[in-house]
């Protein structure tokens, strides 16, 4: 153990000095064949992350070289005298995610519950629940467009076959769109499904024949053994769900291109407006920066209460 | 305590029926009925949209307004698909789609693999930083770096071409799929390696001879997943194609939106055939969907 990281605190050249030749050739190798990665890094992420910067603090139509504008895309964005939509969408964005997020957590969590149930059949039910994750994209968000269609929609004929009652004009109607987006992103649920039972079925079974002999019922075992052991998957979907949530983008531009009247102007669908519609590049590098350091932020948010509620398997509680 | 005892001593066709009620066996047996219907449930509300859509495309213009909607069309309009498929050029979208979709598949597929070698099996320094890289880069939002990387191709005079969107594949094939390759990478016996070495295998003979043959399973599953992926994007040929001509399916697709937003029949007879390859590959390769999820490690 020590001197594996008396090893790890060498330098570059300390280390490589007391390779011998094999392990010079390895270590080579090693930089050789995973060139293409680290060359797409530099080239397809660092540096363009580099000259986002740099592009949020010009005005630029990408035809004409840029000018520097200094801070003038920040305040456009934040001040009142701004461009008020940006803030919109953000606030859009987030409702999306502070509703759909948690609804599909629970919901994908429930079905997968349900199928370890130890059921027959169970590969079945897997194939169609995970059907809609498969079928991602435009295909099904045209098809979304028909079934929240407000006169011949699916939704509002069941509506009407039900209640008697008109249904509501959805895609058309601002107060009613976002809320058509979030019905939408129910119906997908299958990969954290699929992530949850690989979960579930991951958990050892002496754990709740230990619980079964202390005494305790079905309710007991599912809050002191499902809910701790499964808290790590629970975690790893709210990140990405939080993460996908926040990147909403084919959906709003099939089935609303951001209306009726803003309603469903979500960030992502605003900055690719601002870039690739109307030229204005610098003042979209901006936004791609506030919307980036504000999943930031969520996602360490949820990291540093990750602490309080995630359970990791041979970790020691306490100190 | 008598009544158990009771119920111990007598055969079990002698209970009465509340014994039987609330006997452990039956209660089993209605939770799990229980079960059965609510799962029933949901895959049928999952289907009801498939079958509408369905249903949708093989109607006669007229039919498709009609109150109460006909679930199954009279008569079966059939001619709905060719109508669709030659009203926009369609079989010019599938040849770009299968272009992008089978270069990226190979692209992405070989690059992790020798990416997730070189952070699997061999020692090199910087490896784990390099690894730590990786990770954070899997959780980096793609949208900083659109605009930069358009104004890239812009640049190199690639915009309204394919180019842009197959080259970064050939990149090590994305982040998660490095991270794939090499959790699968990591579980073969490194013993292998040191009996090829004996036997005068060098690094890439390794991993050609060795580790390739016995990967078959991660190989598949970034594969499919890349596939999936390709075929369905829309924001990157949103971005960079211009032209009718160079259109994605996916692309195309939205064409109809404005041109022929009221031709529902149409439209979904199109989006029919956009899906059905998705669907084909789905169902014979299974597996491999299910697998993906186990290779990363994320259990309980």
């Amino acid at each position: 153990m020590a001197t594996t990281t008396a090893v790890k605190r060498m330098g570059f050249w300390a280390r490589y000095r007391s390779m011998g030749r094999m392990a010079r050739r390895e270590h080579w190798w090693g930089w050789i064949l995973s060139s293409p990665w680290w060359l797409g890094f530099l080239i397809f992420t660092l540096l363009p992350m580099l000259a986002s910067i740099y592009f949020s603090l010009t005005r630029w139509d990408i035809l004409t070289p840029p000018q520097w504008v200094g801070l003038q895309n920040y305040r456009n964005i934040f001040s009142k005298a701004g461009d008020p939509i940006v803030l919109h969408s953000f606030k859009i964005t987030t409702i999306y995610a502070l509703v759909s997020v948690p609804l599909r957590l629970v919901l994908g969590f429930s079905i997968a519950l349900l199928m370890n149930q130890n059921i027959k059949g169970i590969f079945i039910f897997r194939t169609i629940y995970y059907l809609p994750a498969v079928l991602a994209g435009v295909a099904v968000a045209m098809l979304w467009r028909w079934v929240f269609n407000s006169e011949f929609g699916l939704i509002n004929l069941l509506i009407w076959t039900l209640f008697k009652v008109k249904g509501p004009a959805w895609l058309v109607d601002p107060d009613w769109a976002l809320w058509a987006l979030i019905i939408m992103s129910m119906w997908d649920v299958g990969s954290p499904m699929l992530i949850y039972l690989a979960g579930l079925q991951g958990i050892p079974t002496d754990l709740y024949e230990a619980a079964m002999v202390d005494g305790a019922n079905a309710w007991r075992r599912f809050w002191a053994v499902t809910i701790p052991m499964i808290s790590p998957v629970l975690f790893f979907n709210l990140v990405m769900g939080i993460i996908d949530a926040l990147q909403t983008f084919t959906q709003a531009f099939i089935l609303t291109e951001g209306g009726p009247n803003n309603a469903t102007m979500f960030a992502i669908l605003y900055m690719y407006l601002n870039a690739f519609r109307w030229f204005k590049m610098g003042f979209a590098s901006a936004i791609a920066w506030i919307l980036f350091i504000y999943i930031l932020i969520l996602t360490l948010i949820v990291f540093r209460s990750s602490a309080l509620w995630v359970h990791y398997e041979g970790e020691v509680k306490g100190r | 305590m008598m009544q158990s005892q009771q119920v111990l001593t007598r055969p079990r066709y002698q209970r009465t029926l509340g014994e039987i009620l609330r006997g452990k066996r039956f209660s089993q047996l209605m939770t799990r009925i229980i079960v059965y219907i609510i799962l029933f449930a949901g895959a049928f509300i999952l289907m009801v949209p498939f079958a509408w859509m369905l249903s949708t495309s093989l109607k006669r213009p007229g039919a498709v307004f009609l109150f109460p909607p006909q679930w199954i069309p009279k008569p079966i309009v059939w001619s709905n698909y060719p109508q669709a498929w030659s009203y926009l050029p369609f079989n010019l979208f599938l040849k770009n789609t299968l272009i992008i979709t089978a270069t990226t598949v190979v692209g992405a597929t070989l690059s992790s693999a020798v990416v997730g070698y070189s952070f699997a099996r061999l020692r090199w320094i910087g490896r784990d930083i390099m690894f730590m890289v990786v990770l954070a880069t899997m959780m980096l939002p793609y949208h900083v770096t659109m605009i930069p990387v358009f104004a890239i191709w812009k640049k190199l005079g690639f915009v309204d071409t394919l180019v842009p969107l197959i080259v970064p594949a050939f990149f090590g094939g994305g982040a998660f799929n490095v991270f794939l390759m090499r959790q699968f990478f990591m579980t073969i016996p490194l013993e292998l390696d040191d009996a090829a070495k004996i036997d005068g295998c060098g690094v890439l003979g390794i991993f050609w001879r060795i580790i390739i043959p016995l990967s078959k399973p991660v190989v598949g599953t970034v594969a499919i997943f890349q596939f999936l992926y390709r075929w369905n994007d829309f924001m990157g040929p949103l971005i960079y194609l211009n032209t009718t001509k160079k259109y994605t399916l996916a692309l195309g697709l939205q064409l109809f939106r404005g041109q022929y937003s009221t031709k529902w029949e149409l439209l979904m007879a199109a989006s029919v055939i956009c899906m059905l390859p998705v669907l084909i590959i789905y169902f014979l390769a299974q597996r491999y969907f299910v697998q993906g999820i186990v290779f990363t490690g994320i259990k309980g």
